[in-house]
This record gives C-alpha cells, structure tokens and sequence, in this order.
C-alpha cells in the first residue's frame, strides 16, 4: 500500500529525488530553493548511500552533476533565479553531450535578483536558456503531490531520453504543506558509468572542428527528440468537453485556475483548464482539441507572455477560431477569484 | 633503448595537434612517462580544459572528458565523490585557472579534494591568438596589449602561491617548466601520489612555451621561458 505523508513541497521533491534512486546532490543555497539542499543533506546523516556537497557557485554544483553522471550516479541539483543562469553553462554542455541532468528549479521573482518567492518567470530560461537548440524536459509541477511524482518522472526522462531535465516550482509551492502519496517506483531506470573504467577508454568532447561533424551530432539530438517528444509530452484537460471558454495555465497559476473553474460551473458557465504539465516539449496535440470548441481563450501566467508565446504558436496555423487574450502578472500571484475577475471582464 | 613514445599514449591519434614546439606536447610527454612509470594507466580518468587544452581531448589512452572552461575541476570533483578509487587529473591553461575557473580552483584546494590539476601556464590566451592573459608579465606586447601590458595590471599572477594560503597542509603544490623535463616528471609523479597514496588535492603549475603566439623561434622561446622563473620561482610551494 502506498505510503501518504504530510510534507511540504521542497520535502516533496527530496523524496521524489530519494525514491528515483539520486545517488547525490550539489547545492549552492537560494531561496527558496536552499530547503531542497537542506532537506537532501539531513537524508545523507541517516543514509550513508546518499552523498552531498554545498558548492561555491552553483556552476560548480552544475558540473559536479555531470561529474557524478559520467561516474555513474544519478544526481541532482536544484536552485531558483539567478542561480538556475549560472546552471545554463553545464546544462549547454549536457545538451550538447546528451548527459542526463536533472535540475529543480523554483523560480523567484526576475530578472535579477527581483524577490525570493514566487513567479512563473524562468519557463524561457529553463526551455531556451542554452546557446542551442532547446532540447531540454521542463516539467511544471501545479502542488505538492505533483512535485514528488515530477521529479521522480524527471529523473526517468533524463536517463532514458538523455536530455538536460528541468522540474519547475516556485516558494509557494516549495513551502506549502499537502499530503502525498508516495507512489515508487518498482524499476527505476538504470544508471551506469558514462566514461569507461576499463576496456577501451571513451573520449567525450563538446568541441568540434567542423560544420559538418557538429551538424552532423545536431541532427541526431534532433532525431531523437522527434522521436521522443510524443512520449514525453503530458498535460491535463480539466473540465474541458464542452468548454466555451478555456484557460491555459501552469504550475500554481493552473491550481489556482481550478478553483475558478470550479467556481465558474457553479454559475452555469461553461469553462475548463488546459495545463501544460510538460511545457517543453508541450502537448500541442492536445491543446488543439480542447481549443477547437472554445470561443475565447485566456491564458493566464505570472509572466509576461513566456507560457502565452508557446501555447499562441501551438495553437497557430490550425484553424482555431477562438479569440485569445493574455491575462499577465510578471511575478506576482493569482487567486482564484482574481482569475475569474479577470475572465469576467472579457465578458465570459 | 631509450622510450621515446610513453605507452599510455594514444598512438593511433598521433602526430597531435599540438603546434610545433608547444609546451602541451612536451607536458604530455612526461605526464605519460609519469602514468607508465606508477603503473596507473587504468585507474587514470582525465578531464581537459577549453582552449588550447582541449586539442587533448584524446591524447592519452584514458577515458577521458573535455569540458567548459574552467569547469574540469568541479567536473572532476563531483566524478571523484562517486568513484573515489579512480585517479583524476584535471588539465587546462592558465586563463582556466587563474582567470574564470579560478573560484572553483580555490575551493577545491580548500575542501582538499583529491583531484590533481595540471596548468600550463604559457602566460597568453593562445587558441585565440596570444591575448593578454593574467600571468603576461609586463611590458609584453600582445593582441590587448598592443603597447606592452602595463605594469598596473599587475606584475605576473602567481597562482600556487595564492592555492597555498588556502589549501590542506598536506596538499602538495608546485611549480615545474618544460624547460627541465626531469623535474617535469618527478613534479607530475609527485602530484600523482599525492592523490592515489594521500587523498589529496595536488596543483601543478607547468611554466610552458607558446612559440605560435610569442612569435618567437627555439631559442628565444627558451630565453623566455627562462625569464618566467625569475617571476615564478620553480620548485614545491610551501
């Protein structure tokens, strides 16, 4: 029987990292990350199979993950903001090398230093934030629950599909409190040795000196991730069937937005949720079927426009008649009856 | 007969890409002297530098990683807490160490994790044509110092003596040149033990030669090498 626990989202996502079989994790403190660190290190005092180390940057803590990786170990780090900048130097490398790479990031307010908790602001930076070609897993977990199963599902990604793997959460929901069902894994994915220990030795660059020779790489990244990407691709359609009007959400904003939802139905209004619970790559498909049927679409974010640029090209080119509008607030929350509010005013 | 080729070499990749003359050769050179001499060629797991480092992303018979600039080390640190058994030798120049990796350097040596690193400094940036680097000495005259490095910007970095203040007392740290390949040798072998026999953390500062970038012949190369020692003294670090 699967254990339930009451803990809080940063506790999730040690546990999630645990029951994935993380072997270690590198760490440099921000908030409101630093509990994930915090947490991860009380679980090496009593495990003395897990291991830990708080480096002096977090482009350490990025590269001590690929060096654990090519040893063998499944690891992780996690940060938020400025921090999770710092990491697009190794996670470029582990783009360009298909190392698997796991990173929890829970975004803070930006740019810059901006505030400590809340924002939906890092989606580009974790989707884009490498000099390539965005072949990377961003997950965004909308509660607590969800945090322990993504970052379980992260770790799964990034092994079997060999692309640099993001989980996105942000304060609130790191330091809220839920029960969580603890839901193993029976098999998690295997790791093993990346570089050689014996027979011949392996050679790994990420520095090539032709067009051709790196081109040629690229389009076997491109390959695989279009192979993939159906695979990967997840997302929930709530209360959608005979949607009129359909909100895009995710992450915390796509919790709020139930409740709005739900509220809504109660007034006869025929409203559902479409949340991208992958946002890179991003189930397309499924929007598209739920879209068909509305006559207005909001898509609502703590950003400006990052989750509405992805959803607006998905939604492009399709036929799709409804009428779209952006409800924004870079960095700063909603309620639920701000949602609703909001929809109100465009005369739902 | 005299072994002119180490064996832990990888043969099948030479000549190498190293430009004629360069320091990197002659390093590696008496680094695989150093890991035919200790036995070690199968516990060794190398990583290398950007720049000119990387041309030796497969130059030795060892696994071996090429990174971003100045991450090998924390690269390697991390590889070590989870195969602590290999020996890992962390390779790069002097702008690596002691200019964007330098912060990882300093914690390394700080928290004494065994990992030996390897610079070769050839006092310039030379995959990108001989710019100023943090060891130039003053008045030479490179790409961003066209009228010789002012004084002002310092007087030579010198990198072992700065890792000193901050690292274990028992991690070994030194200064060889390719001038001198026996103390070349003896130093890497050194370096080596430190990590296999001690766990430690061993920094090795190799003065090096970069005839392409100085613009200089065989022996003014050497006059300048020479020169070096005068600002970087050879010799353990203490």
């Amino acid at each position: 029987m699967a254990e339930k626990i009451f803990i809080t989202g940063n506790e999730a996502a040690v546990r999630g990292a645990v029951d994935a079989g993380a072997k270690i994790m590198f760490g440099y403190p921000i908030t409101p990350a630093t509990e994930i660190l915090e947490g991860w290190i009380a679980q090496t005092v009593t495990d003395k199979s897990l291991q830990y180390l708080q480096t002096e940057d977090e482009i350490a803590a990025g590269f001590g993950v690929l060096g654990a990786v090519l040893g063998g170990a499944k690891a992780f780090t996690a940060s938020a903001g400025i921090g999770h900048v710092l990491l697009q130097d190794p996670v470029a490398m582990a783009e360009n090398m298909r190392l698997p790479f796991v990173g929890i990031m829970m975004q803070r307010g930006g740019p810059s230093t901006g505030t400590v908790n809340f924002s939906q602001q890092e989606v580009n930076l974790a989707i884009h934030g490498g000099n390539g070609d965005s072949f990377r897993i961003v997950y965004s977990a909308s509660n607590v629950e969800e945090m322990y199963s993504l970052v379980i599902k992260a770790f799964s990604a990034a092994w079997k599909y060999r692309f640099p793997t993001f989980v996105l959460g942000d304060g609130y929901l790191g330091k809220m409190k839920a029960t969580v069902e603890l839901k193993k894994l029976l098999k998690p994915v295997e790791s093993k040795p990346i570089l050689s220990e014996s027979g011949a030795p392996t050679w790994l660059r990420n520095c090539f000196s032709s067009e051709e020779e790196l081109n040629t790489l690229l389009n076997n990244h491109i390959t695989d991730w279009e192979k993939n990407k159906n695979k990967i691709v997840e997302s929930e359609s709530f209360h959608t069937n005979d949607a009129r009007y359909l909100v895009i959400a995710h992450g915390l904003v796509a919790s709020a937005t139930k409740e709005t939802v739900l509220k809504m139905r109660h007034e006869r209004i025929r409203i559902g949720l479409f949340r991208p619970i992958t946002l890179n790559p991003f189930d397309g498909e499924a929007l598209r079927t739920v879209a068909r049927g509305a006559k207005h679409i909001f898509i609502v974010e703590s950003a400006y426009g990052q989750l509405g640029t992805i959803a607006k090209a998905e939604l492009a080119g399709h036929n799709i008649k409804a009428k779209i509008s952006q409800i924004s607030k870079p960095a700063e929350g909603f309620t639920p009856e701000e949602i609703l509010k909001e929809i109100k005013k465009h005369n739902a | 007969m005299l072994s002119t080729i180490p064996k832990s070499w990888n043969v099948k990749l030479k000549p190498h890409l190293f430009c004629p003359g360069c320091g990197h050769g002659i390093t590696f050179k008496q680094l695989g002297f150093a890991i035919d001499g200790l036995g070690i060629q199968k516990e060794i797991t190398m990583g290398v530098d950007i720049g000119c480092s990387l041309l030796a992303w497969n130059f030795l018979d060892v696994p071996t990683i090429q990174t971003h600039h100045g991450r090998t080390t924390p690269l390697l640190v991390g590889y070590k807490l989870v195969k602590p058994k290999r020996i890992v030798i962390s390779y790069m120049g002097d702008g690596a160490a002691w200019g964007i990796g330098l912060q990882n350097i300093i914690h390394a040596a700080y928290r004494n994790n065994p990992v030996t690193v390897i610079v070769i400094n050839n006092e310039n940036f030379a995959m990108t044509g001989g710019q100023s680097s943090y060891t130039t000495l003053p008045g030479t005259i490179t790409p961003t110092s066209p009228v010789g490095k002012s004084p002002e910007l310092g007087a030579g970095f010198k990198g072992p003596e700065l890792i000193r203040n901050v690292a274990h007392k028992d991690a070994y740290i030194a200064r060889t040149t390719v001038t001198n390949p026996i103390h070349l040798l003896s130093t890497l072998k050194k370096a080596i033990l430190a990590q296999k026999e001690n766990n430690n953390f061993a920094l090795v500062e190799v003065l090096s030669i970069c005839p392409t970038n100085w613009k200089t012949g065989a022996k003014a190369s050497l006059d300048m090498a020479f020169e070096m020692e005068k600002t970087y003294p050879i010799g353990e670090v203490k």
